[in-house]
């Protein structure tokens, strides 16, 4: 009895702020637009009883999943996204291995500091952050002028609304979400393992890349899901930093949602970028699960 | 302090005693420091090709230090120390042919029993074709031939001791580092492992050098033993030796038990004393002392508790006999302790081994015995 109540509890949540949303946005999914309030139509009517279920139901269809189909700027936004994602996060983890092998190394009692330095963007707003980096980036930006200064270039670079920019905003916005369970798969490490394997022959680099390297395995997965999953719907960064020529499904979401006022159709937008990532949040749970066997 | 050195026999392995021997290990005044700590202090000492030399010492006096200089994991501060005729001062570690046996075992565990074997072969010149045959050789002499396939994780921890042993014996080095091997063994398999380990020496001629803070271990395995107090060796000899000639009041203390009796010593002939420990007492007459003691000197005499009969009346044949006082009984099933107490208040422990079952205790608390001991039995001992 007390287990299924504390069982019940999180799952309530889960009911609360996800099935429930969810289930709700299929329902537009399913409807026509409207200019009305909401802007969709059919509305159910319970006091119709039975009947108004059945009216209901009978109204809705795959229209808006059809749609989808008959314009290339959606499956084109899925697959760039999906690009930008990949891309991103593998940009991610070679930015953040380096970094979160340096934080495992140090001494014991720098880490925390180091630990506070990666999570301290997040004590100011994700907005002003992304914002600022079109004052570096931008032509007149401070890249382009330190840049010119030491004389690499001469004319200004053109990387502010261009996928590079996307990149780097991507990039510097998920870190830490690499950068963390890379450095707790790292730290636990036990570097009598790299003297075991100095002491068989290897040499330093051979003693990463076969031992440090497959036993960081799980901080990877987990770093790479982390960063790409919320990549893949990502808007605020394409949208900033991207200009016109970022195509991402976040951004195609955005625009159908709030100026056109579509909203069967971004439902239906958002319903298969959440089947789209279905089958990574299952991989990743199973990574997890895994990893705790490993460990139990 | 004068060494005993024990003369060498036909057919005894003792190159320790012989001018001619060539070591496989050379300190020379090796000095290790962790800023101002230092860990080895001026340490000169050989090895010989086929020992099984045992480190013995307290914990945090520099045993593992020790080794991990030999593996090439620390560079020593001042000294040298040759391998094979060779200074390793500038040798990383992945070029030496020693291999070590981690305190931790420190088992790769994503990889399975037979690759962690094999994880060393695949690293040398040895060609890809024999390496299969290499591992099954040492999963056969470690018995670990069912275990292959599996994950560090999956098996015992006296299986994952074997295949930590198994992992450093395979390439064949010419000296095995072992850190405490068998610290993490209950005593039954411990003793076992000894065994196994002292086996496993004999069959392929590797030089082992063991490091453990159990005297008994120590004792059982090594063909010598070096004791350590403070990054200091205190005394280097055969087991034997160590046991009945400690050249110090620390050694004889570190190993087994002993009574230490203080007094003032008086020479009575050629390497004879005698030692006076309490006014109006009989001074301890000791002969076959070969320290060289000043008259009137301060010393300690040691002597083992079994060294020690106990007998109710005063036996005549001994050269030591002293009346004292039951004062406590430690019964141990195959040996029993007896605490007494001397005329002065000097305790001394005898132990008598329970030679047959049935014939009650003849001692009990308060009862007047007389200890006694031959003029040879303990040593003389100034420092
Ligand atoms: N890397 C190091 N830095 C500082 N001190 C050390 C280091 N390694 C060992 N020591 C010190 O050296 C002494 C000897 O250590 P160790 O050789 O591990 O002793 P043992 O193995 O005999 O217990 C200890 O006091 C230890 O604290
Ligand atoms: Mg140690």
């Amino acid at each position: 009895m007390k287990r299924a109540a504390l069982i019940l509890l999180p799952y309530s949540w889960l009911i609360a702020l996800f099935l429930v949303p969810f289930l709700i946005v299929i329902k537009i999914s399913l409807s026509d637009i409207a200019l009305a309030i909401p802007p969709y139509t059919p509305n159910l009517d319970l006091s119709a009883g039975w009947q108004g279920i059945k009216d209901f139901v009978s109204q809705l269809d795959f229209d808006n999943f059809k749609f989808l189909t008959t314009d290339d700027l959606y499956w084109k936004a899925y697959l760039s996204s999906l690009k930008i994602a990949s891309i991103s996060t593998f940009a991610a983890l070679c930015v953040a291995y380096p970094l979160a092998y340096g934080m495992a190394r140090a001494p014991d009692e720098w880490r925390p500091t180091l630990m506070m330095l990666v999570i301290l963007p997040f004590w100011s707003s994700f907005l002003i952050r992304v914002y600022s980096w079109k004052a570096i980036l931008a032509n007149e930006g401070l890249l382009n002028q330190l840049l010119i200064a030491i004389r690499v270039i001469d004319e200004p670079l053109q990387i502010l609304n261009t996928p590079t920019a996307v990149y780097i905003g991507i990039v510097y916005t998920y870190l830490p979400f690499m950068v963390l369970p890379l450095y707790s798969a790292l730290e636990k490490l036990d570097a009598s393992l790299l003297e075991a394997a100095e002491d068989l022959g290897c040499t330093r680099f051979q003693a990463f890349w076969l031992v440090t390297f497959p036993l960081s395995r799980n901080g990877i997965i987990a770093g790479c899901f982390l960063v790409f999953i919320p990549v893949m719907g990502e808007f605020v960064i394409p949208a900033l930093l991207g200009g016109s020529q970022t195509l991402m499904i976040g951004k195609v979401l955005w625009e159908e949602f709030f100026s056109n006022r579509d909203w069967p159709v971004a439902s239906a937008v958002a319903v298969i970028l959440l089947l789209l990532l279905v089958i990574p949040i299952v991989l990743f749970q199973r990574n997890e699960e895994k990893q705790r066997e490993a460990e139990g | 302090m004068a060494e005993t050195k024990p003369i060498p026999q036909e057919g005894t392995f003792a190159p320790w005693t012989d001018p001619q021997a060539v070591p496989l290990i050379r300190f020379k005044n090796v000095t290790k420091r962790f800023g101002a700590f230092t860990a080895i202090d001026d340490l000169t000492l050989d090895i010989y090709p086929q020992e099984f030399f045992a480190l013995l010492g307290p914990s945090g006096c520099g045993k593992t230090t020790m080794m991990r200089m030999l593996a090439g994991f620390e560079t020593p501060s001042e000294g040298t120390i040759e391998i094979d005729g060779r200074d390793m001062a500038h040798v990383p570690p992945n070029q030496r042919a020693v291999n070590m046996m981690f305190q931790s075992y420190a088992l790769f565990p994503h990889l399975s029993v037979y690759d962690n074997i094999a994880f060393g072969l695949k690293r040398s010149d040895m060609p890809k074709a024999e390496i299969p045959d290499r591992v099954q050789e040492m999963l056969r002499l470690t018995r670990l031939e069912q275990f292959a396939k599996r994950k560090p994780h999956q098996i015992s921890g006296g299986q994952r001791q074997r295949v930590a042993l198994a992992r450093s014996l395979a390439k064949a080095p010419a000296l095995l580092l072992l850190d405490e091997p068998l610290g993490a063994l209950d005593k039954k398999l411990r003793e076992e492992t000894q065994f196994e380990l002292m086996d496993i020496q004999e069959k392929t001629g590797t030089t082992f050098v063991i490091v453990t803070h159990d005297q008994e271990e120590a004792m059982t395995v090594a063909s010598r033993v070096a004791v350590m107090d403070a990054g200091r060796i205190v005394q280097v000899d055969t087991p034997p030796a160590i046991y009945e000639t400690p050249n110090t009041v620390y050694v004889a203390d570190f190993i087994g038990d002993v009574n230490l009796i203080e007094g003032t010593a008086t020479a009575t002939g050629e390497y004879a004393y005698d030692v006076s420990f309490a006014a109006g007492a009989d001074p301890i007459h000791v002969t076959e002392c070969e320290a060289d003691i000043a008259d009137g000197s301060h010393v300690t005499f040691a002597i083992r508790p079994e060294k020690i009969l106990v007998t109710r009346e005063q036996p005549d044949d001994r050269a030591n006999a002293v009346e004292g006082t039951i004062i406590d009984i430690g019964y141990l099933g195959n040996l029993s302790t007896y605490h007494v107490e001397l005329p002065g208040g000097q305790m001394v422990k005898a132990t008598m081994t329970n030679s047959s079952r049935i014939s009650r205790r003849d001692y009990s608390w308060e009862d007047k015995v007389w200890l006694s001991f031959r003029a040879s039995a303990g040593v003389v001992l100034t420092e």
